[in-house]
């Protein structure tokens, strides 16, 4: 009977267990997580949760009966400290030894951090797991002073949370424009401004030199301009490094992720990765790329419990992604790889008043390669068709809002 | 507490009770409902939480906002009777309601 570890009780990790018993996977399954939680969400973490709108309950990816109901072995609280390929085991910080016939890498990916001066103050936070937003929950309220360095979605969702409960926010960004690195301009552009509109402040094109701070308090930021930015808690968000250490020792090949095929298959063909850890193909691109988000973890737990079980692979998904920011559902599709130029629909003004709906999409030619989406489900969902199909579209009707998606995409 | 009967795509009947103020999609998931996938966890931005309101129901569970409406119109296999079940909120007056699930969310 094929024994099946996962290391890494995520959301990659919590729902390639539930793939493997929907898919009929008989063998014993063990989960092990280095968070004492059940699989729960992180995207609440910014938005709903953080704005008390949704309870520890709702985060929870399955409820604690499900694990015991499909006979899902979990070790919460523990991390794995090394896997032998030959041996095919997994050890456990414990010592307890877990034998495998497929092993599941899930381990994700921490906050980036910053070595800077008085970087290991107290009330200097990043936001990865429930303890995090634990803090940084405690620490969010009226009049409260959060400087937040990083302008990428963690930063701007947690922007918009902090000005809901009354805040005060200051976004510290090192490039010129906010999401540099995962938005085209006219969307950083409209972010900024629509933030601005709601209090918050922006620094840009500034480099942090240092955080200053009292008995082991951060009570200031100071830029390399010399200017001090004062604060009761500063929030790091400047990306993620994949948690690849387990793999690299045992000689799995990484680059920036772990590498892994369109089963989500490592080098050895007993183990699999998934999840923010990986690099993985994007068939669509000609490339191999490290995706943060959930679609992609889903996607690839169900290749490796697919691949396990020998049940028919998922169908291949064009990449995609959301945020929520105040009243706007940002969904975006495809990435912006090798294009020439841009549509855009609808009308990028953040100061409209008739409630801002746009959407810009990212060419080649005259085929779609990706699409941001601003309270725009239907350019989201035609436009995630048409890349996936690579159909060339007139870029006239594109742009033209009269012309309905379902037209452009027939 | 309302109960819900959920049918999958193969006929296999869930009837669970769901607390007030979930939604029919949570309601599924936290009884181990299958068929629902929920990739977004209830943000309204994937429509993978598909079901198909019983006929008698229609009324009761309301009408599909603009936003689901667009999503909808390019999900796969809709109906007249589609609805994105993380936008359905359970009260007492859904005590009874019967979904059913689509063959695929994906």
């Amino acid at each position: 009977m094929t024994r099946v570890v996962i290391l890494g009780a995520g959301h990659a990790g919590g729902s390639a267990a539930a793939f493997l018993r929907q898919y009929g996977h008989a063998g014993p399954i063990t989960l092990v997580g280095e968070e004492p939680l059940l699989p729960y969400q992180r995207p609440p973490l910014s938005k709903a949760w953080l704005k008390g709108e949704a309870g520890e309950d709702e985060l929870q990816l399955r409820p604690a009966s499900f694990y015991a109901e499909h006979d899902i072995a979990v070790r919460l609280g523990m991390r794995a400290t090394r896997i032998d390929r030959q041996a095919k085991l997994a050890f456990l910080e414990d010592g307890e030894v877990l034998p495998y016939d497929a092993l599941i890498i899930a381990t994700g990916a921490r906050a980036r951090r910053l070595s800077l001066p008085g970087g290991q103050m107290a009330r200097t936070l990043e936001l990865r797991t429930a303890a995090d937003a634990e803090m940084l929950k405690a620490g969010i309220a009226h009049g409260k002073r959060l400087v937040i360095v990083g302008g990428g979605y963690v930063g701007l969702e947690v922007a918009a949370s902090a000005r809901a409960l009354d805040a005060e926010v200051t976004v510290v960004e090192r490039e010129p424009r906010i999401l540099a690195r995962v938005a085209g301009p006219v969307l950083s552009d409209f972010f900024t401004a629509y933030h601005h509109k709601h209090g918050v402040r922006f620094d840009l094109n500034a480099s942090i030199q240092a955080l200053e701070g009292e008995g082991g308090q951060a009570t200031a930021v100071r830029l390399e301009d010399g200017r001090a930015l004062a604060c009761d808690l500063v929030l790091i968000g400047v990306g993620a490094l994949p948690n690849q250490e387990l793999a690299e020792d045992a000689g799995l090949p990484c680059d920036g992720g772990i590498l892994v095929d369109d089963q989500a298959r490592t080098a050895d063909s007993a183990i699999f990765a998934i999840g923010d850890v990986t690099r993985r193909p994007l068939p669509l691109y000609g490339r191999s790329f490290r995706l943060e988000s959930v679609p992609s973890a889903l996607e690839q737990a169900k290749q490796a419990a697919a691949a396990i079980t020998g049940h028919k692979p998922p169908t291949p998904e064009v990449p995609w992604f959301w945020s929520d920011q105040y009243d706007l559902k940002l969904q975006i599709a495809g990435l912006p790889f090798d294009v020439d130029g841009t549509v855009v629909r609808g009308d990028p003004d953040a100061k409209t008043d008739r409630g801002a709906r746009f959407a810009v999409f990212h060419m080649r030619g005259d085929v779609i390669r990706a699409v941001e989406a601003v309270n725009s489900p239907a350019e989201f969902m035609g436009g995630r068709l048409l890349i996936g199909a690579q159909r060339p579209v007139s870029r006239e009707r594109l742009a033209d809002p009269a012309v309905s998606m379902k037209e452009v995409s027939a | 507490m309302p109960k819900i009967t959920y049918i999958e795509f193969n006929g296999t009947e869930h009837a669970v009770d769901v607390r007030n103020g979930l939604t029919v999609m949570e309601g599924a998931i936290k009884n181990n409902v299958p068929g629902i996938d929920a990739d977004c966890g209830g943000a309204c931005a994937c429509a993978t939480c598909h079901v198909y309101v019983d006929e008698a129901w229609r009324e009761k569970t309301g009408k599909a906002s603009t936003m689901e409406e667009s999503m909808l119109d390019f999900a796969q296999n809709v109906e007249p009777n589609s609805r994105l079940s993380c936008q359905i909120k359970v009260t007492d007056a859904l005590d009874g309601l019967i979904v059913r699930m689509p063959e695929e969310q994906h």
